[in-house]
């Protein structure tokens, strides 16, 4: 495990940045995965309730 | 960090989620007053709401760079003219931390601004303009019509100081003119911690005269640079804090994708006078934390704080009950065509 506090700051705010980022990818991906799967089922249960 | 609050980061997520997938804009702008008025301290309210806004752009931007609706010259244009707008920006509000008035000034700044743009909003909305800055998400990427560009971008476009920039929608610009624009969006991005996009995109359509959907395109694309950029400056002098900004994040990738979907099924100008509502809400909620903090009244932070979510939840609520009552409709007609 690295420890990032032991890193100059301009690395810190790197990192700090780079795990934003790496978080909207992943949920970009993840969520559009499961729009996918379930979005087309999920409208039409709305509309026949 | 307690349950309570990480699950209160990720609800507040979901709705401003839901209200940036719908608006294209209108987000990053409730999270820095929340953080205020919660009590984190202005440079990690600011920080935080501005890498906040930058994992939302990123999302957000992703989609509509296969819509084409981006004019990358113009964006790389803006982000310079940004750039140097937000550390100006950040310098200030450093430097009036040092003072011990920066929380004061910009809970001021936001009032007006907020309140401003919540009056001409709703004004539009009730008078049933259809100019006001919002999304017309049906509108084409096509040349852009004389009639159509506002009166201020005529003037603007008229200062024909060399070079001279043509940009999507045969848009013809002096390229000091859109520096000048950008620096000064800019610098209110960094003042206040936001993305910039109620400023922005309102700014080249009604400033530079860049066609909405390219407008809204090209802000989004131009956020992910200056809110990566604006984090990155905060997050060196400590101002980015994760255990607020992933939460927040979580939520609002799903609810911009409820809010995304939504814009096909909701015609927006039924919600616009929601959303001039909601962001004189949010002038009142920073008003009143104000005057609480003047006369030190403490319950007035709590009044605050649930007028800033009443305000997210009313609108992002507006947004997907229109949306489920239209499915429900379109599903009885289609029912009833068949009978």
């Amino acid at each position: 495990m690295i420890d990032v506090t032991s890193l100059p700051p301009v690395a810190q705010a790197a990192a700090l940045i780079g795990v934003v980022l790496l978080e909207a990818m992943v949920l970009y991906v993840g969520y559009g995965a499961a729009e996918q799967a379930i979005g087309e089922r999920l409208i039409e249960r709305i509309k026949n309730t | 960090m307690s349950l309570a609050l990480l699950a209160l980061f990720v609800g507040f997520g979901l709705l401003i989620g839901v209200l940036f997938g719908f608006f294209g804009m209108g987000g990053s702008f409730l999270v820095t007053p929340a953080l205020l008025v919660m009590g984190y301290p202005s440079r990690v309210a600011v920080g935080s709401g501005l890498a906040f806004v930058f994992g939302t752009s990123v999302i957000a931007t992703l989609k509509h760079r296969d819509l084409g609706q981006v004019d990358y010259k113009l964006g790389v244009l803006m982000i310079a003219g940004t750039t140097a707008g937000i550390e100006v920006g950040k310098e200030i509000v450093l430097h009036l931390e040092e003072l011990g008035m920066a929380g004061s000034i910009i809970s001021v700044t936001y009032v007006f601004l907020l309140g401003g743009i919540g009056v001409f909003v709703t004004y539009e909305a009730l008078k049933g303009g259809d100019d006001d800055g919002g999304v017309d998400h049906d509108a084409a990427d096509a040349e852009v019509d004389a009639d159509d560009i506002p009166d201020i971008a005529k003037t603007i476009q008229s200062y024909r100081v060399p070079p001279m920039m043509t940009l999507r929608g045969g848009v013809q610009v002096s390229l000091w003119m859109i520096l000048g624009v950008a620096f000064a969006t800019g610098l209110l991005s960094g003042f206040l911690g936001v993305g910039g996009g109620f400023i922005r995109m309102p700014a080249l359509f009604y400033l530079i005269g860049v066609p909405v959907p390219i407008a809204v395109g090209t802000d989004l694309f131009e956020i992910v640079f200056s809110g990566g950029i604006g984090s990155f400056l905060y997050a060196m002098d400590g101002g980015v804090d994760l255990s607020i900004v992933l939460p927040l994040l979580a939520g609002s990738a799903l609810g911009a994708r409820v809010g995304s979907a939504a814009t096909s099924i909701v015609d927006e100008s039924e919600i616009k006078v929601y959303f001039g509502l909601m962001l004189l809400g949010g002038a009142v909620a920073v008003a009143v934390r104000e005057i609480g903090n003047v006369y030190g009244i403490g319950v007035f932070d709590t009044v605050s704080l649930v007028l800033i979510l009443g305000s997210a939840l009313l609108v992002s609520g507006a947004v997907v009950y229109s949306s489920v009552t239209a499915l429900r409709n379109e599903a009885r007609s289609s029912s009833t065509i068949a009978d």
